[in-house]
C-alpha cells in the first residue's frame, strides 16, 4: 500500500486520522470534533430545504430529484467504500437491486397481508436494508481476503451474474421482466398540496437524508478512523490493534445497505425492480460519479449523483435540438453521454482528482451547500475521507475546502486550486 | 460419453481463446501492475482495423497482420497517452482510468460505426471434424488452439531468453534496481503494453467469428471471462492464464451442456469466488502479495 | 483558510434554516398539483395543427442491433402522412427516445414525455422488460399506451390495463400456429426448441405444447443473450436427432443457432418466431452463406411484407423519399404498419381527438390495419393480431405460401382462409 503514511496514533483517536495526524498536532488551534447534535442539526435544515426544493420543480424535475437522491445513496456508501478503505467495488448495481428485491418483495408480501400506507414502505425499506446488507456481508467477507484487482473481479462477476440469479429463480424475482409493486400514491393528507412525484421525491430525500447522515456519524466516528488506518497501513494497524478483517467487512456493509435504500428508494419511485436496470454499466456509472465528484466526498457523491442522472438527459435534449439527421441523431443520443463520462473519468482521475467538489469556489463549497439532506457535505469530507490511495499528485491536493465547519477534517496544507 | 467429449472439446476452443485474452491482462499487470479494464474495447478497435483491411484486401492474413499492429499502436496510444497519468502509487487510478478509456472506445465506435453487427468469415472451415461418431474440434478450432499455445510458448522464449524479456521482467518486478542498472523502465512499461494489447487483439480477432458477428460491444463478455481466469489463475502467472482459461472453458460448456446456459455465469461467479476465498491470490499466486 | 468559529457556524445555520423556511412558504403558493385538466380544454399533445406522440426504443446498446430502424420507419410514414395533409388537418410529431433497452431508461424517457413533452401517447413502445416497467405509470396516468412492439400477453389485459394496446401477434399464438404448421407439413418428425430464457421462450414453448401436447417436444433447450455461444445447446440438438426445430430467438440469435448448426454439419428444419426472423436482417448476420443456410427457412408474418404487395410498394416508396432509402426489411414494414394503424385510430377519434376518444376508437372494433388477419381489438381484448401467416424461404426471397392461422381461443389455431386487408386512399386513412 502507499508508502506516505503515518501511523496512526492511538492518541488522537478522535481525530480525522493517520493522514493528518501529525499536521494536527502541528496546529493545535483546530477545533474538536463537531458534535453529533451539531451535524444531526446541519442535515435536518438541509432536508427542509430540499424538500422546499421540490416546490419549485415541476414533476418531471421532481421525479429526477428522486433519481438523484436514490442515486446519491448508493454513491455515498460508495464514495466511503472506496474514500475509507481503499476497496473498489464494481458491483454496487447488484447490491442497489438487492435492496430493490428485497423492498418489492416485502412490499408484495405485506400488500397480499393486507398492510399499506406508511408501515408496509418502512417495513419494506427495512427488508430492503436487511436484504442489501446480507448480499454485503458475504462480499465483506470475501473482500477482507482480498486485494485491489481481485475484490474488483468478483464483484465484477457479481453484476454480470445478475440476470442468471433472477432468470434461475424465476419464480421469485420474475426473471426480466422483474417484480412489479403495487402503486403507492400520495398520504390522503398531502393531497391536495402536492403531486405524486413531489411526494416520491420527499420519500427520497427523507431516505437518503437519513443513510448519508448515518454514513457521516460513521465516518466521523471511530470506525471512520479504524477504516482509514486500515487504508493507510494495513500492517500498523494490525499492530495498533486494529481488527482490519473486521472493519473491512463493516465498511463493505455499511455501504452495501446505503445501496441497498438507494435501491428500495428507485423501486419505491418507479413501482418495479428488474435486472435489465442494474447492469454493469449502471455499476461504472456509479464509480463515475464518486471520481468525478471527488473520491471520498459525500459532497461530491451527491455533484457526482447529479451529473450521471442529469448529463445523458442534457445531452439528449441538446442533440434533438440540433438538426441531425435520423440515423447520425441515433448514433450521437446514446453514445454521446458515454463518451462525455469516460472523458471526464480520465480527465478527473488524471488530472483533477478532487473531482467537480475540489473546482467549487470555497465559498460556495462552505455556505451554499446543494439542496439536499447531506449534512456530511457540510462536515468533515475530502480531507478526512480522501483516499492516498487514489491521488496521482501526493501532496498538493486540493485544500480542504471547510474547515471552518469541519472540525474533524483538519485542513491539510495544500496549494492548489483548480 | 458422447456428449462429454463434445462439450470438452467445445469448451477447450473457447477457453484457449479465454486464455490467449487473459495472458494479455496478465502481461500488462506484471509491466504495469493495472488491471487493463480496456483491453476489450482497444481489442475491439483493433479488430474493425482488421475487418476493414480484410475488406479492402481480401486477404485475412493481412487483416490479422494490421489487427495486431493496430493492436500495438493501441496499446501505445493508451499508455503513452493516458495511464501515463495514472497514480503509480494508487491502484485505483489505473483502473478507473481505464473504465473511462471503455467508454470513449465504444461510444467512439458506436458513433462510427453504428449498433449493427458485421459478420467476420473464419479463415478456416467451422465444420467439425468427427472422430468416432463424436463431433470434435473444427479446423479453425484447432488454428485458435494452435495460435494460443504457440504464441504462449513465443512469449515464454521472449521473456526467458531474451534480453528484451529479461529487461521487461526486471522493470515490472524491481522498477527501481532495473533503473540504476540501465534499463529503461518507462520503455520497458509501454513495450509491456504494446505486446499485451496486440496478444489482446489477436484474441479478440479469433473470437468474432465464432460469435454473432462485429460491434462495439463484441469483447464486453470476452473480457469479463478472461478477467475470471487472470484472477482464477493468479494474475502475475502468464501459466496460470492458459490452465485458468482452459479451465474456465470447459467449466462453462459443462455447465451450458447439462445445466442450461442460464447457469453459466452464476458457475463462473462460484468458481471465482471458491478459488479467491482458498488463494486470494489466485491458483498460481507465486509469492504473497506484500502488505506494506 | 478559515479557523473555525463556532459563532459564524451558528449564523449560518441560523440563516439556512431561515431561507428554507421563506422557502418552503413562497413555494408552496406556485406548487400545487396540477388541476385536472378542464374537460372541454384539448387532451396533451393536441394542437390545432399538431398531434404529438412519443416512443422509446433501442437505439444504442447491445440490443439496438436490429431494432433500431423501427422508429426510422415509423418516422417516415408520418412524414410521408403529414406531408399529404395529416390526419384532420393535424400533423403527427413523433418523439423517439433512446432507452438502450434498459428498465431504469424506459421509466425515465417515458415520465419525459408524459410530464415534459405532455405528449397525446406514447406509441410502440419496445420490449417486454422495457415496458412492463412502465405499464403501471402510464395506466395509472391514464396515458394512452398504444401498440406496444412485443408479443408479450401482458398488454392484453383490458380489465387491469385499459389503456393498453398491443401490437405483435402473441408469442403463444404464433408458436400455437408453427405448431400446427409442422404438424401438418413433418407429421411424425422430431420436434424441438431453442427458446431465450425469459417470458419469450416461456410463452413461445406453452404454444407449442397446446398444439403439440406436454411432453412432446423431444429437446428444450434454452439461451441466454449473455452469451453468443451456443454450440451446447445446438449440439444437444442434434444429439437428440431433432429434425424440426423451432426457434423462439431474436434475429442475432436466430443467426447463431442456424449458423452453430450448419458448423457442426447439422441439418434441420428451422422454424423462427416473427420476432426473430427477418430474412434481410438474419442475412446480414450470416453474410455470403445467407441464402444457402437460410433455404426453406420457416417463419411467420401478419403484416404485408412480400414482394409485389401493393401495402408493401407504398412502404418500399415511402422508405426511399421519406428514410434515405435505408434498407428495406421487416422491421420497416413494421414500423410504418404501426404508424398507420395509430393514423387510423386517430382518425376514427374524430375531429377534436381525446386521450379517452383514441382508446374508444379503438376498443370500438372499427379498426382495419393493413394486416394479414382482421384485427382483434374490442371491447374485451387488446390485441392486435391473433392470428398469422406461414413464410417460407426460397432462393433468397422470403414470403408467403398462402397458409394463414388464428386462435381459435381454446389453445389452438384453425385455418384461416379470409383476404389480407386492401390498400385503400394511397395509406392515408380517413375518417
Amino acid at each position: 500500500m502507499s508508502a506516505r503514511t503515518q501511523t496512526p496514533r492511538p492518541q488522537t483517536p478522535r481525530t480525522a486520522g493517520p493522514l493528518t495526524t501529525s499536521i494536527r498536532a502541528a496546529r493545535p488551534g483546530a477545533s474538536a470534533r463537531r458534535p453529533t447534535s451539531r451535524l444531526l442539526a446541519t442535515a435536518l435544515v438541509l432536508t427542509l430545504v430540499a424538500i422546499g426544493a421540490t416546490f419549485l420543480l415541476d414533476p418531471y424535475r421532481n421525479y429526477q430529484f428522486a433519481l438523484i437522491a436514490a442515486t446519491f445513496c448508493a454513491t455515498a456508501g460508495l464514495t466511503l467504500l472506496i474514500g475509507l478503505t481503499g476497496q473498489l467495488s464494481l458491483g454496487h448495481a447488484a447490491l442497489m437491486a438487492a435492496g430493490g428485491y428485497g423492498y418489492a418483495l416485502a412490499a408484495n408480501a405485506l400488500t397480499d397481508a393486507g398492510v399499506d400506507g406508511v408501515p408496509r414502505f418502512v417495513v419494506s425499506l427495512a427488508a430492503a436494508a436487511a436484504a442489501s446488507a446480507l448480499l454485503g456481508l458475504l462480499l465483506g467477507l470475501a473482500a477482507a481476503r482480498l486485494k485491489g484487482p481481485y475484490l474488483s473481479g468478483v464483484t465484477l462477476v457479481l453484476v454480470i451474474a445478475l440476470p442468471a440469479f433472477t432468470a434461475v429463480f424465476s419464480g421469485v424475482f420474475r426473471g426480466d421482466q422483474g417484480v412489479q409493486i403495487a402503486y403507492d400514491g400520495v398520504p390522503p393528507a398531502l393531497r391536495t398540496l402536492i403531486a405524486v412525484e413531489q411526494w416520491q421525491a420527499w420519500v427520497a430525500i427523507l431516505v437518503a437524508a437519513a443513510v448519508v447522515t448515518w454514513l457521516a456519524v460513521l465516518r466521523n466516528g471511530p470506525a471512520g478512523l479504524r477504516m482509514r488506518a486500515v487504508r493507510d497501513d494495513e500492517t500498523s494497524a494490525r499492530l495498533q490493534g486494529v481488527r482490519a478483517g473486521r472493519v473491512k467487512v463493516l465498511a463493505f456493509t455499511a455501504s452495501s445497505i446505503a445501496a441497498g435504500a438507494g435501491g428500495a428508494v428507485l423501486c419505491f419511485v418507479t413501482q418495479s425492480v428488474s435486472p435489465g436496470a442494474y447492469t454493469l454499466a449502471f455499476s461504472l456509472l456509479l464509480v463515475v460519479a464518486v471520481v468525478i465528484g471527488g473520491l471520498g466526498s459525500l459532497l461530491g457523491a451527491f455533484l457526482g449523483s447529479i451529473v450521471i442522472v442529469l448529463l445523458p438527459w442534457v445531452i439528449q435534449t441538446a442533440t434533438g435540438a440540433l438538426d441531425l439527421s435520423a440515423d447520425a441523431a441515433q448514433r450521437l443520443t446514446g453514445n454521446l453521454p458515454v463518451l462525455v463520462f469516460g472523458v471526464l473519468l480520465i480527465v478527473v482521475t488524471a488530472a483533477w482528482p478532487g473531482g467537480i467538489r475540489a473546482a467549487l469556489p470555497k465559498r460556495l463549497r462552505t455556505k451554499r451547500m446543494p439542496r439536499r439532506g447531506a449534512p456530511p457535505m457540510q462536515t468533515s469530507t475530502v480531507a478526512a475521507a480522501e483516499p492516498a490511495t487514489v491521488t496521482p499528485t501526493a501532496a498538493p491536493r486540493h485544500p480542504d475546502p471547510e474547515p471552518r465547519t469541519s472540525p474533524a477534517a483538519e485542513p491539510i496544507p495544500t496549494t492548489t486550486e483548480r | 460419453m458422447d456428449r462429454l467429449l463434445f462439450l470438452l472439446a467445445t469448451g477447450l476452443a473457447r477457453g484457449a481463446i479465454f486464455a490467449l485474452f487473459a495472458l494479455s491482462l496478465v502481461l500488462i499487470w506484471r509491466a504495469a501492475r493495472v488491471v487493463n479494464f480496456a483491453q476489450g474495447a482497444m481489442a475491439v478497435v483493433a479488430t474493425y482495423v482488421a475487418f476493414a483491411v480484410t475488406g479492402l484486401t481480401g486477404s485475412y492474413w493481412i487483416g490479422l497482420a494490421s489487427a495486431l499492429v493496430a493492436g500495438g499502436l493501441m496499446g501505445l496510444i493508451v499508455e503513452r497517452g493516458v495511464m501515463r497519468f495514472a497514480s503509480h502509487a494508487s491502484p485505483l487510478s489505473g483502473v478507473i482510468i481505464a473504465i473511462g478509456v471503455v467508454m470513449v472506445l465504444q461510444s467512439l465506435l458506436g458513433i462510427a460505426f453504428g449498433p449493427n453487427a458485421r459478420p467476420m468469415e473464419a479463415p478456416f472451415p467451422e465444420t467439425p471434424i468427427v472422430l468416432g461418431g463424436v463431433p470434435v474440434l473444427s479446423p479453425y478450432d484447432l488454428f485458435v488452439l494452435v495460435v494460443a499455445i504457440g504464441l504462449m510458448g513465443l512469449l515464454a522464449l521472449i521473456f526467458t531468453r531474451t534480453s528484451l524479456g529479461l529487461q521487461l521482467r526486471a522493470s515490472a518486478f524491481a522498477p527501481e534496481v532495473s533503473r540504476l542498472l540501465g534499463v529503461r523502465v518507462a520503455r520497458m512499461v509501454t513495450a509491456g503494453w504494446v505486446l499485451a494489447s496486440a496478444v489482446g487483439a489477436l484474441a479478440a480477432l479469433l473470437l468474432v467469428p465464432t460469435e454473432l458477428g462485429l460491434n462495439p460491444h463484441s469483447a464486453d463478455m470476452l473480457f469479463v471471462s478472461a478477467f475470471t481466469v487472470a484472477v482464477v489463475g493468479g494474475l502475475d502467472s502468464p501459466p496460470g492464464a492458459l490452465v485458468g482459461g482452459l479451465v474456465v472453458g470447459v467449466l462453462i460448456s459443462l455447465v451450458t451442456g447439462y445445466l442450461g446456459a442460464t447457469v453459466a455465469p452464476i458457475a463462473v461467479l462460484g468458481l471465482l469466488v471458491a478459488v479467491l476465498l482458498v488463494r486470494p491470490g489466485g491458483l498460481f499466486a507465486a509469492t504473497e502479495a506484500r502488505t506494506a | 483558510m478559515s479557523h473555525a468559529p463556532n459563532r459564524s457556524q451558528h449564523r449560518r445555520t441560523v440563516a439556512a434554516v431561515a431561507a428554507a423556511s421563506a422557502l418552503l412558504v413562497a413555494m408552496s403558493a406556485c406548487s400545487t398539483p396540477a388541476a385536472g385538466g378542464d374537460p372541454a380544454e384539448a387532451a396533451p399533445g393536441v394542437t390545432d395543427d399538431t398531434v404529438t406522440i412519443g416512443t422509446h426504443q433501442p437505439l444504442t446498446g447491445p440490443a439496438a442491433a436490429g431494432y433500431s430502424s423501427i422508429s426510422a420507419a415509423t418516422t417516415a410514414y408520418f412524414a410521408y402522412l403529414n406531408e399529404n395533409g395529416g390526419v384532420n388537418g393535424r400533423s403527427i410529431e413523433y418523439l423517439v427516445k433512446d432507452d438502450g433497452y434498459n428498465p431504469a431508461n424506459t421509466q425515465t424517457v417515458v415520465r419525459e414525455l408524459v410530464q415534459d413533452d405532455e405528449v397525446f401517447a406514447i406509441l410502440n413502445g419496445l420490449g417486454t422488460p422495457t415496458h412492463t416497467s412502465v405499464l403501471d405509470y402510464l395506466n395509472q396516468n391514464e396515458v394512452p399506451d398504444l401498440f406496444v412492439a412485443s408479443g408479450s400477453t401482458s398488454w392484453n389485459q383490458p380489465e387491469k390495463y385499459p389503456w393498453t394496446f398491443g401490437f405483435n401477434a402473441d408469442y403463444v399464438t404464433e408458436a400455437e400456429a408453427l405448431a400446427q404448421y409442422a404438424d401438418d407439413e413433418f407429421a411424425g418428425k422430431s420436434i424441438c426448441v431453442l427458446g431465450q430464457d425469459d417470458d419469450f421462450g416461456d410463452e413461445f414453448i406453452e404454444g407449442l405444447e397446446n398444439v403439440l401436447g406436454e411432453g412432446s417436444l423431444a429437446s428444450v433447450q434454452r439461451y441466454s443473450v449473455s452469451n453468443q455461444d451456443v454450440v451446447a445447446q445446438i449440439g444437444a440438438m442434434q444429439a437428440a436427432g431433432c429434425e424440426v426445430n423451432m426457434l423462439a430467438t431474436v434475429n442475432g440469435f436466430t443467426a447463431l443457432a442456424i449458423g452453430t448448426a450448419a458448423k457442426l454439419g447439422y441439418q434441420a428444419k428451422w422454424m423462427s418466431s416473427s420476432s426473430g426472423g427477418d430474412y434481410v436482417t438474419l442475412a446480414g448476420f450470416l453474410g455470403e452463406a445467407a441464402p444457402v443456410l437460410l433455404e426453406g427457412f420457416v417463419t411467420t408474418n401478419y403484416l404485408p411484407y412480400a414482394p409485389g404487395n401493393e401495402w408493401d410498394d407504398l412502404f418500399r416508396q415511402i422508405n426511399d423519399e421519406y428514410n434515405d432509402g435505408a434498407p428495406f426489411d421487416g422491421n420497416t414494414v413494421f414500423g410504418m404498419s404501426v404508424g398507420y394503424l395509430f393514423a387510423e385510430a386517430l382518425a376514427k377519434a374524430g375531429e377534436n381527438p381525446t386521450r379517452q376518444g383514441i382508446v374508444d376508437a379503438i376498443t370500438s372494433g372499427d379498426l382495419v390495419g393493413n394486416g394479414l388477419v382482421p384485427l382483434s381489438f374490442g371491447a374485451d381484448s387488446h390485441a392486435a393480431y391473433k392470428g398469422v401467416s406461414i413464410t417460407t424461404v426460397a432462393d433468397g426471397v422470403q414470403d408467403f405460401i398462402g397458409v394463414t392461422y388464428v386462435s381459435d381461443g381454446s389453445g389452438g389455431v384453425e385455418p384461416f382462409d379470409g383476404d389480407a386487408v386492401p390498400l385503400e386512399n394511397d395509406g392515408l386513412p380517413t375518417s
